[in-house]
């Protein structure tokens, strides 16, 4: 092997080794592993399983809140969401029918929603303004229909 | 080249040049709608044709490609294939070709508007997923015949080492035959019998497993044949010498074991996933990055050494020596410069972490128009530009070069515009594979429109890029002047050392990919068997 080329590749491993450590450390130490659930339940009885039976905003804390989304072609239920400034939210999302996803444009809560699973993940907003929350994997005719609306008031 | 193996070839082309003409036509239309310019017929559904834009193009103009590429360059290297094994690449061939007027008639009739990646339970009419199963399995028996002219070469010059470039084709093919194991898993024991009817439900996780073990390691099978024109083809056309015949095997094997034990970075968004094995396969991603220093370091050393022996000085002086009107290197060279941003931008896909901010936005149909779009579409051209009048027997004339290097500039323009808005719309949320909205007039969504108008630009330059690349390619064909149009095979710089005996022991390598698979997938994929939730039944939403 060229002497450049060790270096070279040298170089590239050492830069790869750290940017692993980094996303690992991101993803054991920090807490910031992408949004992997393991619950699962029966895509055709939602509606009768906790906690999808009560789908809507519940305060769990102080500035604390759960959000139980039923997402089903091509609508989310609930639709509109008000919560105050500052609120740290755990969303908790299922789907009833296809492969769905959870977006909320602009922010890094993203997320697939699997028929039989249930997945969730947590953001703080700090922000006020008008979220919008969108579905991003295809669902059918009326995909480009499929959102909500997040306020931060 | 022998006729009869040439119009093997020529058979192939010619489909997928069909395809690409009618694939970027549906693209072009695609950027008019969302750009608001047009609006569809009511005969024709957006998602219609975005179904029929990814078949098109990302199976069937890249596989027919692929392998009219792939025969040719074994027939120039390891000699005519015998008639049993051309018998069977045509039997391959005209499977390929029902399977696809199959699965293209079933697009057409509103009956499979699943799009490309068919994602249960969204249920198509069984002849769809049929005419899938039908192209996979012609492109076995195209593999087949040229495995075996391989290994016929072999052993009538034992001890001696492959033609480099017959190696790297049998390597993409031993890829291919791996990845495609889980496609035909999910597609024979999933989705047949469940859209027939057979069973009543689908294992959405299984079945996505299934997909995304196959999907990435399909990026790779496009990627290869461009890798054996950059470098086996490209160092002879612009007069310079292969930089490592060992090298180059062992980047192609690399690219074995690293692209398939790797899917989960597709799903790690997903429940149902741990996230301790998501972040095992993102490590195995990143792998892949060392085979592709591997290339880009003897690319530029090839580069280098030719434009010094010209008399090019200095640190970069070199680099103006090298052939740039010469459209058989411009445009492979133009691929592989869109390739360094591209490369940049699947680090970020494959980041846990970064993941989370573009996932399933339209930044990621950015980076693979600028992966297969450009990197991929750009060196298939410039190969096309000399391999079609070999086989022809005509020769591209320097009016014709002309007129392909304008082609790539095209080309290589389009695709920055439409690609760099998709990148920056993406960032801000706009979501990939939907039809042209407002969110019911909400003010996040009105941000994106000059981004929408700009990648309907860079569709309008693609698509004039692309009538002129048809208009090459019938005249290349059937007008061009007769004559010998050269299939260039580089040589290797130096002495010509014997590689490692290793490097040809294909029971290693398999058994060492498989051994990773085992790895990567074996606890994930029984958890996801085991403790499955009930399945889905089948939904048409369309």
């Amino acid at each position: 092997m060229h002497k450049l080329e060790k270096v070279w590749l040298m170089i590239g491993v050492m830069t790869l080794i750290a940017f692993l450590s980094t996303v690992g450390y991101q993803a054991f130490a920090s807490g910031h592993a992408p949004p992997s659930d393991l619950t699962k339940l029966d895509p055709e009885k939602v509606e009768e399983t906790p906690p999808f039976d009560e789908p809507g905003l519940h305060q769990i804390g102080d500035n604390e809140y759960e959000l139980i989304m039923v997402l089903q072609s091509f609508g989310f239920t609930p639709n509109k969401v008000e919560i105050p400034q500052g609120a740290t939210v755990k969303f908790i999302v299922t789907s009833v029918d296809v492969v769905h996803g959870f977006e909320i444009a602009g922010t890094r809560v993203n997320m697939m929603v699997t028929p039989g699973h249930v997945n969730s993940m947590t953001y703080k907003f700090n922000e006020k303004g008008e979220y919008l929350i969108l579905c991003n994997e295809y669902c059918g005719i009326g995909h480009h229909m499929m959102s909500a609306e997040l306020e931060v008031k | 080249m022998n006729r009869l193996d040439s119009k093997l070839s020529m058979a192939h082309f010619y489909i997928a040049f069909g395809a690409i003409a009618i694939g970027g036509l549906f693209g072009l239309l695609q950027t008019l709608v969302r750009s608001e310019m047009i609006t569809l017929p009511p005969s024709l559904n957006y998602y219609q044709i975005l179904t029929a834009h990814g078949v098109l193009m990302a199976i069937v103009f890249t596989t027919f490609f692929i392998f009219g590429f792939l025969y040719a360059s074994v027939v120039r290297t390891t000699g005519a294939l015998s008639e049993g094994r051309r018998r069977s690449a045509w039997i391959g061939y005209w499977m390929m070709v029902v399977g696809m007027i199959l699965g293209v008639i079933m697009i057409m009739l509103g009956e499979a508007t699943v799009l490309y990646t068919f994602y249960a339970p969204l249920e198509a009419h069984p002849l769809f997923y049929v005419a899938l199963a039908m192209i996979i399995v012609g492109t076995y028996f195209g593999s087949f015949s040229i495995i075996r002219q391989y290994n016929h070469w072999k052993k009538e010059h034992t001890g001696e080492t492959s033609p480099l470039i017959a190696f790297m084709a049998v390597a993409t093919l031993v890829l291919w035959l791996i990845a495609t194991i889980g496609v035909v898993l999910t597609v024979v024991f999933q989705f047949i019998p469940w859209s027939i009817g057979w069973v009543d439900e689908i294992n959405i996780a299984l079945s996505r497993t299934l997909f995304w073990y196959f999907g990435h390691p399909l990026v790779y099978f496009w990627l290869l044949p461009a890798y054996m024109a950059w470098y086996v083809i490209v160092p002879k056309i612009i007069g310079g010498k292969i930089f490592s015949d060992s090298l180059a095997r062992l980047a192609f094997l690399l690219f074995i074991l690293f692209s398939i034990p790797v899917g989960f970075h597709h799903q790690l968004l997903e429940p149902g996933i741990s996230h301790e094995w998501k972040f095992i396969q993102v490590v195995l991603t990143f792998a892949v990055i060392i085979p592709s220093l591997m290339t880009a370091f003897a690319l530029f050393a090839t580069f280098e050494m030719r434009g010094r022996s010209l008399g090019g000085k200095g640190l970069f002086g070199w680099f103006k020596k090298l052939p740039w009107k010469d459209v058989r290197f411009f445009a492979p060279f133009m691929g592989m410069t869109i390739f360094i941003p591209a490369g940049a931008g699947g680090i970020i896909n494959a980041s846990n972490q970064m993941n989370q901010v573009v996932h399933n936005t339209i930044w990621v149909t950015g980076h693979f128009h600028l992966t297969i779009g450009a990197t991929v579409a750009l060196t298939f051209f410039g190969i096309s530009y000399w391999l079609i009048p070999h086989l022809k027997g005509r020769i591209l004339t320097k009016q014709l070069n002309g007129i392909a290097i304008y082609q790539t500039i095209l080309w290589t323009v389009g695709m920055l515009i439409m690609s760099g808005a998709m990148h920056f719309s993406g960032l801000l949320g706009n979501p990939r594979r939907t039809q042209v909205t407002t969110y019911f007039d909400h003010s996040v969504a009105s941000g994106w429109g000059a981004y929408e108008t700009g990648m309907a630009i860079g569709g309008s330059l693609l698509f004039i890029s692309l009538i002129l690349y048809l208009i090459l390619m019938v005249n290349l064909s059937f007008f061009a002047p007769k004559g010998q149009e050269a299939f260039p095979i580089g040589e290797e710089a130096g002495e010509s050392l014997n590689p490692p005996r290793i490097l040809e022991n294909w029971k290693v390598w398999i058994g060492v990919a498989f051994a990773l698979i085992l790895f990567a997938y074996t606890i994930p994929i029984i958890d996801i068997i085991q403790n499955a939730p009930p399945g889905s039944k089948g939904f048409k939403f369309w």
